[in-house]
């Protein structure tokens, strides 16, 4: 069980989610030369479910009905024996898309600071918008490369941070800074045009 | 038999026409970059679920075409699975079929669709011959003691 103490040696924990199984073979490869430990699910469904965001216990709900804050800090995601430290989907997929799972993600009290990567073998710049526009860390087409899982690591670090000084404000280490979700749609537009979207 | 270093010019040589004729491009060349000591036989392994799932998706756009009534958007959405597969392996002209197969399923072109089909299993049906050939020159090439380039 991690306690963070000794963040050199914590292995980070990606969830791949891609209906495809030859792209589910491909980033667990790519993730793991980066010595992340990997699950892959087939689907959004088995995500949520991994994720622990199927359940009756969920704790969105119980803060809803009881109209008080929750008696115990987020404590992140340790739903399962290990927290999911970035979650990395394809868009296109049959049932619930990417994009519907990144939404589900953020909407959840527990899993919303989880950083959210989307991959999607298709350029569509509304589409790429929309995930950053609803959170998505970053945006990577298809196929995979490892110079996109290189971009990972200032996502997973700065989550790590987080968690050992949960009331500080963000630690941006990386150079290309994350898009925050409270900038105003025309600021939004000026910072898209800043990043380079697309390989 | 031959010796290591024939195989071993033989394979660079097959390799190179495969990327110069275009079937494979360079994707395939960042799986090869995926496999080492710790794992040996990734590429190997990724080649082989692309086949299976290549079959499972042909044999889905044959049943599909047949029907009474087709449903365009059911043959795009395998057309679209085979050109994501296609891509991730690096198998270009698979892909390249792929993209003006889900032209004509926009436009629900029958015909085009059904000539598109035949075009992608012949061209999917090469590109699994040459993979096949590669495989088992890599293979000759360990047995004979040598090392693959």
């Amino acid at each position: 069980m991690s306690s963070g103490i000794d963040n050199e040696t914590t292995q980070f924990h990606v969830l791949a989610v891609d209906d495809s199984i030859i792209d589910r073979k491909l980033i667990e490869r790519l993730l793991k030369t980066s010595s992340y430990q990997v699950t892959t699910v087939d689907s959004g469904v088995k995500a949520l479910e991994f994720l622990g965001l199927l359940e009756d216990h969920e704790n969105a709900d119980i803060n809803k009905n009881t109209n008080s804050n929750p008696t115990f800090p987020p404590t992140g995601n340790f739903h399962h024996e290990m927290e999911v430290n970035l979650i990395i989907t394809d868009y296109c997929m049959p049932g619930i898309t990417g994009y519907d799972l990144l939404r589900k993600i953020k909407e959840s009290r527990l899993l919303k600071d989880i950083p959210v990567v989307i991959m999607s073998s298709e350029n569509v710049p509304t589409r790429i918008n929309n995930c950053l526009q609803q959170g998505a860390h970053e945006f990577f087409i298809k196929p995979v490369q490892q110079s996109d899982v290189n971009k990972l690591r200032p996502h997973l670090l700065r989550g790590k941070s987080m968690e050992n000084q949960p009331n500080n404000i963000i630690i941006n280490s990386s150079k290309r800074k994350p898009i925050e979700e409270c900038l105003s749609p025309s600021r939004l537009r000026a910072k898209l045009k800043e990043l380079e979207l697309v390989q | 038999m031959e010796n290591a270093g024939q195989l071993r010019r033989q394979y660079v040589d097959f390799v190179a026409s495969l990327y110069h004729e275009g079937f494979l491009d360079d994707q395939f060349g960042q799986l090869q970059k995926l496999q080492d000591e710790g794992n040996p036989y990734f590429v190997v392994e990724v080649v082989s679920l692309y086949f299976e799932d290549s079959e499972k998706l042909m044999n889905n756009l044959t049943t599909a075409l047949q029907q009474h009534v087709v449903d365009f958007k059911q043959i795009d959405a395998h057309v679209h699975q085979f050109k994501g597969s296609s891509s991730s392996i690096g198998a270009q002209r698979v892909k390249n079929t792929c993209v003006v197969f889900r032209d004509y399923c926009e436009e629900k072109n029958l015909d085009g669709c059904l000539k598109c089909l035949q075009q992608v299993k012949h061209e999917y049906y090469i590109v699994k011959n040459k993979l096949e050939t590669m495989i088992r020159l890599e293979r000759q090439i360990l047995e004979a003691g040598g090392t693959i380039p």
